[in-house]
């Protein structure tokens, strides 16, 4: 395999350090050493790597806005993710940015990449705490390369989650995985080459190591 | 499932692990980050590290601590201690941190709790309550917000306040007895459960432990969704595998797969 370059998009949405020592990791582990792993706010840089990670920390509005304001970068992100096909991977907040429309605080367009709302956590039982906070397992609604090898359901590894809000695809068929809190929550999204996921694989050790080696050899 | 998770805390001075008795006196316990690797390797489910002369000394150490643990571990951190402003949050965050705890800030102004929610998000706000039993023995119970590692009253009803800093902003309250804190005679259950009943988002019981049942009961009857502890992992009495067999074995969920 020729030397890939993985763009880790940096718009100042918090810690993007543990993302790219995780990236390198499992990269490292995966055998993938030629594999540069590059944190970046330059779009060109963006629109031309082999695979794109959008991270994402914090409230909707304000990570849309700190994606907006770096020069060319949604349509960079586009370019590569709709016009060269390449593999794409939003994590959290960068998973949710996926969707139509964030309704935290105030309703904030996405890049409406995989139609559907980001809307409030309302678990069924008024017992469970918001924010989701800590491990749960993964229930897969249908397979997935990102999931191959991963052990999922109730005896599976964890995925590490910390969020308020969660994306409700319209089209059941976006949802690739969900986990249970007084219901069941979109953990994975992907549409084609297009993937996030609402847990943060750079803390979810094993899973997530695994999840991340999954995605830097992914062929959609 | 969600599970039940096990948070060893370090408290760091100086760029080294220490653990107060009464916060006052304080025992060496090593380097915070290799500290940090173990509980990794040992399966905890988060880190926790409290910078306790944060507020009078200079943070670079505390950085490079941060910042060299987010390297080597692929878990949450949480980081504590003299965080005053929004410039201190985005600091730690940017170093590695993934949650803050604020505990005088949030006291002095609890419009703090806000800006930091509204900026990073719900999720990364912990405020961290401090308190004390105020009521006499028979007396309904009552707590009052203690700053300064304890010494300092400050006239505010413990409930009210987890109350008012939900409402917030805060995405998660680390409750921690001043009473007990040290003492290896378990958490202060009433507090913790006072607390827990009180507000919407989770509840880390800590402060106090001496023993395995003690977790067991911040969660079965205090309503924690997390335990914290220091002394017992830190000096080998119990490992986080030990204490998540023996929750496990009480019937709660934990994770046991890491």
């Amino acid at each position: 395999m020729s030397a890939e370059t993985v763009a880790i998009i940096d718009y100042g949405s918090g810690n993007l350090h543990s993302a790219v020592k995780a990236f390198e990791r499992a990269a490292r582990e995966a055998g993938l050493d030629a594999t540069r792993i590059l944190l970046t706010r330059d779009a060109a840089t963006v629109a031309g790597a082999d695979r794109v990670v959008l991270p994402g920390v914090g409230a909707y509005t304000d990570c849309r806005r700190g994606l907006d304001a770096v020069c060319g970068m949604v349509e960079a992100m586009e370019h590569a993710a709709h016009v060269r096909s390449r593999p794409f991977l939003g994590i959290c907040v960068g998973m949710q940015l996926l969707a139509s429309r964030g309704l935290e605080y105030a309703t904030t367009p996405g890049l409406d990449w995989i139609e559907g709302d980001v809307g409030p956590i309302a678990p069924s039982d008024p017992s469970l705490k918001v924010p989701h906070m800590g491990w749960n397992t993964l229930e897969a609604d249908r397979d997935h390369a990102l999931l191959a090898d991963i052990p999922l359901g109730p005896d599976g590894l964890h995925a590490y989650f910390v969020h308020s809000f969660a994306f409700m695809p319209r089209d059941p068929a976006d949802r690739v995985a969900h986990s249970d809190y007084g219901g069941p929550l979109t953990a994975m999204v992907a549409r084609n080459n297009v993937a996030g996921t609402q847990f943060h694989p750079e803390k979810s050790q094993r899973l997530g190591l695994a999840l991340i080696a999954n995605f830097l050899r992914w062929r959609p | 499932m969600l599970k039940t998770r096990i948070i060893p805390c370090l408290d760091v001075k100086d760029g080294r692990v220490v653990k107060g008795v009464q916060f006052l006196e304080l025992r060496d316990a090593g380097d915070p980050v290799e500290a940090a690797k173990a509980y990794d390797a040992a399966g905890a489910d988060e880190l926790c590290f409290l910078d306790i002369t944060a507020s009078h000394e200079d943070r670079g150490t505390l950085l490079d601590v941060v910042s060299r643990t987010a390297e080597a571990c692929f878990m949450p951190l949480t980081v504590g201690g003299g965080i005053r402003t929004v410039a201190d949050i985005r600091t730690l965050l940017l170093a590695g941190a993934d949650k803050v705890s604020i505990n005088t800030a949030a006291v002095n102004d609890p419009d703090f709790v806000t800006r930091g929610a509204e900026k990073f998000g719900s999720q990364c706000i912990v405020v961290a309550i401090d308190a004390k039993r105020t009521s006499a023995p028979g007396e309904p119970a009552a707590w009052q917000i203690f700053t300064h590692g304890g010494r300092k009253p400050t006239g505010l009803d413990a409930i009210d306040f987890a109350r008012l800093v939900t409402a917030r902003g805060a995405g998660e309250l680390l409750v921690t007895s001043m009473d007990r804190d040290g003492m290896r005679s378990g958490y202060d259950i009433a507090l913790t459960r006072a607390i827990a009943d009180a507000v919407s988002v989770p509840v880390i019981a800590s402060g106090g432990v001496g023993g395995l049942d003690d977790l067991v009961a911040g969660v079965r009857d205090g309503g924690a969704s997390a335990v914290l502890a220091a002394s017992i992992f830190h000096f080998g009495q119990h490992t986080v595998a030990e204490a998540k067999a023996h929750m496990a074995a009480a019937g709660l969920a934990m994770r046991l797969d890491a």
